[in-house]
């Protein structure tokens, strides 16, 4: 069936079985790759996307739940030609990347803690970032980058 | 100076933009789908392999071990690993059958429908059985290595001596868990080759192999961007290569082979699994060390992949970081009916070091003093010598330990115990306890590996900018970064106009692989070599004597590439007789304590982790961020190690647990805060004073939380991972 999206702020609309994983068809109908897969049973975090600003695991996701919604992957963080997200340049900073397979579902998850408490304490920055999955960095360096991703932002 | 400064990853902008292409980002045209034929038993005579008649087998390409071009042979240290299994299967999950298909559903239905026919036969599964067993493994002793190393007489001293600990230390499996699955892509090229694209640590492992199994040496290997190793992408992608390859020659289209996780869990290799006797004689007034016998016993599974190196990287860590006068360590590595165990962060030093440490403890118990007054009394110090006989200069044993108490003596950061009394139920009942271990880990190859090696690296001026050819890959660890950094620092010029070539065996050298804690510190220095051969190259190429980069490139007429090798030169002196494992067993070692800080919840058994100082001597970090970086990963590894990373098997030796939902790796709500702090002692043969420090983090955190529990609640566990239910049966009657 014809399922219609909006994808990091552009109309898309795919010919996908209703129970297809939103994963696959982003990554295979789409090909926008950005999104990983690290177990493909929700426990991982790599898939991580938003939809409608709500941060799930995309393997468990049918494409039919979208029809109609806003799915922001990593490709999406940025405006196009634009800065990076805040946390995406906190990452780079923190050193909070390093084998970078992690780092999309991390960096959504944190832009979905970031737009609801843009000054999270650690231990909030670590509940809300527990379903991701590093096995690089034992997390310090992540914990840093969003914790202090906003903090010079006037206002935040 | 570029060294020392927190340079930003060369791979981090594309890394958060998911902009990086990693293997399962790349799809071919045509491009068909693989999967592996997996045996169900640990043993087992194949009676035959047919094809289900009831299947539609049309786009379908399905190969055994008689569509193999060349050798069935996995070829690594011995040829006793096949690519496809032929007539007999030696472990559960072994690969027996492959096929591709034009999309992944069509192709795992058709796994499915490919039915081998198999007779069990009685396997064995117990590694204190297996040296000498009438069932033949491997050879005709199932021994893959027996190595032992001596010096002074330990026996006869245990013999006479008064005071003698004894103990028992037992570590099970641990999987590295990479995030990202291992994966694989063959290309048919033109000239009837195949170039190998994915996800893997070392490039030229899978050329070596991959000759054998084609029979000719028409192709390159590429690597992807990598999702993580830790060891788990050294060995084993030249299966998947290998798979992938052959698939790929059949069907003559391009192959594309992704583990799925539980794939990747059940069948590939992982730590070893370990019992270590340790008997050790201790003057009794004072808790010196006086002499040690020390008996471990490795489980290599079927095949012997790594095995013997693993034995030796145990055998000569074995006793920690403590001087002892008389010691005899004999390390033997067996094979079972299980799957082979491999490479992992380490390499068998975390394994050892929990029970030299533990022993450590246990001495300090038995004699009825503290254990960091048995550490602070037999650490190593200048002038020292090692089991093997080397003597030991540029000593860090001390002041890591000091550096580490010092940082641990801030308050520490609050509880995280669950306030269960909220919720309904009893508050929970913790006890705080404090844990203190110290690692040391010899850098780089053992003994005379990096001379025998002669890992190389290229330097090129290509227009005004400068490519490093090596295949020393990036697998998260930050080489793109710090390879640029240290050419950047010795010709004088912007890191910007510095980058590393692809690491494509058709245009990079053989640097050695990335493995052992060697790559800063050992491809890193050839790197170093490179580039101070460029600048003499182009000097003499203007003819001046100028010694800035610029100006002489500014004289330079010709545009075409200016390119030159540097080899890795053995200026240490190191003396080294493999034959009797005495001498300079490490050109260097790194020295790192850990002081930990953990709850014990007395109701559930659960370890809650508060906070981890480390304090590491890494010689020089040549960028702090990406050194820290390693430090911490490598510490929460470690911390998983200790608590919660159990491989559960069945009878059949195959992974019960084989998903990320029950084989539990520590997530950001249990990784305490750490503090991780740096101690320099140059070491003259890396790059401005580096020593490695990939895998030294890993060594001594579950030692240190084995003590913190047995701080906080009196409970001694001598066995990893020390989950709730074996803290809780250790507890004593509170």
């Amino acid at each position: 069936m014809e399922i219609g999206f909006t994808l990091n702020g552009d109309k898309v609309a795919v010919d996908a079985l209703p129970m297809a994983r939103l994963l696959d068809v982003l990554r295979e109908d789409l090909r926008v790759t950005g999104t990983k897969e690290g177990c493909g049973e929700g426990e991982c975090g790599a898939c991580t996307v938003l939809i409608d600003g709500r941060a799930v695991n995309a393997c468990l996701v049918p494409v039919v739940q979208v029809q109609g919604a806003a799915v922001t992957t990593v490709e999406g963080l940025a405006e196009p030609g634009g800065p990076l997200h805040p946390v995406q340049a906190a990452f780079l900073q923190h050193g909070g990347a390093q084998c970078g397979i992690c780092t999309p579902g991390f960096l959504v998850a944190a832009a979905e803690l970031l737009a609801r408490t843009p000054r999270p304490t650690r231990p909030q920055v670590r509940e809300a970032l527990a379903g991701n999955l590093c096995r690089c960095t034992g997390y310090q360096k992540i914990v840093d980058a969003v914790a202090e991703a906003l903090a010079g932002e006037a206002g935040a | 100076m570029l060294i020392g400064q927190d340079l930003m990853r060369a791979d981090g902008p594309a890394k958060v933009t998911g902009a990086a292409r990693y293997v399962d980002d790349v799809r071919p045209t045509d491009c068909l789908y693989g999967f592996t034929v997996r045996s169900p038993w640990a043993h087992a005579r194949i009676d035959g392999i047919e094809l289900d008649p009831a299947f539609d087998w049309t786009d379908i390409t399905v190969c055994t071990a008689a569509d193999i071009p060349g050798e069935n042979v996995v070829a690594l240290m011995t040829d006793d690993q096949p690519v496809l299994a032929d007539g007999v299967v030696r472990h559960v999950a072994e690969p027996v059958a492959l096929v591709a298909g034009p999309d992944r559903d069509r192709a795992l239905a058709a796994v499915q429908h490919v039915k081998v026919a198999y007779t069990p036969l009685t396997p064995l599964m117990d590694p204190e059985q297996a040296a000498g067993s009438e069932h033949r493994i491997f050879r005709d002793d199932n021994v893959f290595s027996r190595i032992s190393v001596e010096h002074g007489e330990a026996l006869r001293v245990l013999e006479e001596a008064d005071t003698i600990i004894t103990g028992t230390y037992r570590v099970g499996l641990q999987e590295q868990l990479y995030i990202e699955p291992q994966g694989m892509i063959a290309l048919p090229r033109e000239d009837g080759g195949l170039t190998l694209f994915g996800s893997m640590q070392c490039p030229y492992y899978i050329v070596k192999a991959l000759k054998r199994v084609l029979g000719h040496d028409r192709l390159n290997v590429v690597q992807a961007v990598t999702g993580g190793g830790f060891g788990g992408k050294e060995e084993y992608p030249s299966i998947v290569a290998a798979h992938a390859a052959v698939l790929a020659l059949k069907s003559g289209r391009p192959v594309k082979l992704i583990y799925r996780r539980d794939d990747d869990l059940r069948a590939t290799t992982k730590r070893h699994p370990a019992i270590m006797h340790y008997r050790v004689a201790v003057e009794r007034a004072t808790g010196r060390l006086q002499a040690a016998h020390v008996k471990l016993l490795f489980d290599g599974g079927a095949y012997n992949t790594l095995s013997p190196v693993v034995n030796s990287r145990a055998v000569l860590h074995a006793l920690g970081p403590y001087a002892c006068p008389h010691v005899k360590v004999d390390g033997l590595m067996v094979a079972t009916n299980t799957p082979p165990n491999g490479a992992f962060r380490g390499f068998g030093a975390p394994q050892v070091m929990f029970a030299a440490e533990r022993h450590m403890d246990r001495i300090a118990r038995e004699l009825g003093k503290s254990p960091l007054e048995v550490r602070r009394l037999n650490l190593y110090r200048d002038g020292d010598v090692t089991p093997s006989g080397q003597r030991l200069v540029d000593v860090g044993a001390t002041q890591v330990l000091e550096l580490a108490l010092k940082e641990a003596a801030a308050p520490l950061p609050p509880s995280g115990v669950p306030d269960r009394a909220g919720g309904g139920g009893v508050a929970a009942r913790v006890a705080p306890g404090r844990g203190v271990a110290i690692a040391w880990h010899g850098c780089g190859f053992t003994g005379n590996g990096e001379a025998a090696l002669k890992g190389q690296a290229d330097v090129a001026i290509e227009g005004d900018r400068v490519v490093i050819y090596t295949a020393s890959t990036d697998i998260g660890q930050g080489t793109d970064t710090i390879f640029p950094a240290i050419v950047a620092e010795v010709l004088g010029i912007s890191v910007d106009r510095v980058s590393n070539a692809d690491h494509d065996t058709a245009t990079v050298p053989d640097s050695g692989p990335t493995v052992a804690s060697r790559t800063a510190m050992v491809v890193g220095g050839v790197v170093k070599q490179g580039a101070e051969r460029l600048l003499e190259a182009l000097k003499a190429e203007v003819g001046s004597d100028d010694a800035d980069f610029d100006a002489l490139l500014a004289r330079r007429k010709s545009t075409a590439p200016l390119r030159v090798r540097a080899q890795y030169r053995d200026d240490l002196g190191l003396e080294w007789d493999a034959a009797t494992y005495r001498g300079d067993a490490y050109p260097t070692y790194g020295w790192a304590c850990v002081v930990v800080d953990v709850d014990v919840d007395l109701d559930t058994g659960e370890v809650l982790y508060r906070r981890l100082v480390s304090a590491t001597d890494v010689g020089k970090a040549l960028n702090p961020v990406l050194c820290t970086g390693q430090l911490e990963g490598g510490a929460l590894q470690g911390l998983g190690y200790a608590t919660c990373e159990e491989v559960v098997l069945d009878d059949q030796g195959g992974m019960r647990n084989n998903r990320l939902t029950n084989y539990i790796i520590p997530t950001a709500l249990d990784a305490p805060e750490m503090v991780t702090a740096l101690v320099e002692i140059p070491f003259s043969g890396g790059p401005f004073g580096a020593k490695g420090i990939g895998e030294i983090p890993h060594d001594v955190p579950a030692a240190a939380v084995a003590q913190a529990i047995e701080a906080a609640c009196g409970a001694v566990l001598e066995r990893l991972p020390m989950t709730p239910e074996r803290v809780l049966a250790a507890l004593p009657e509170i």
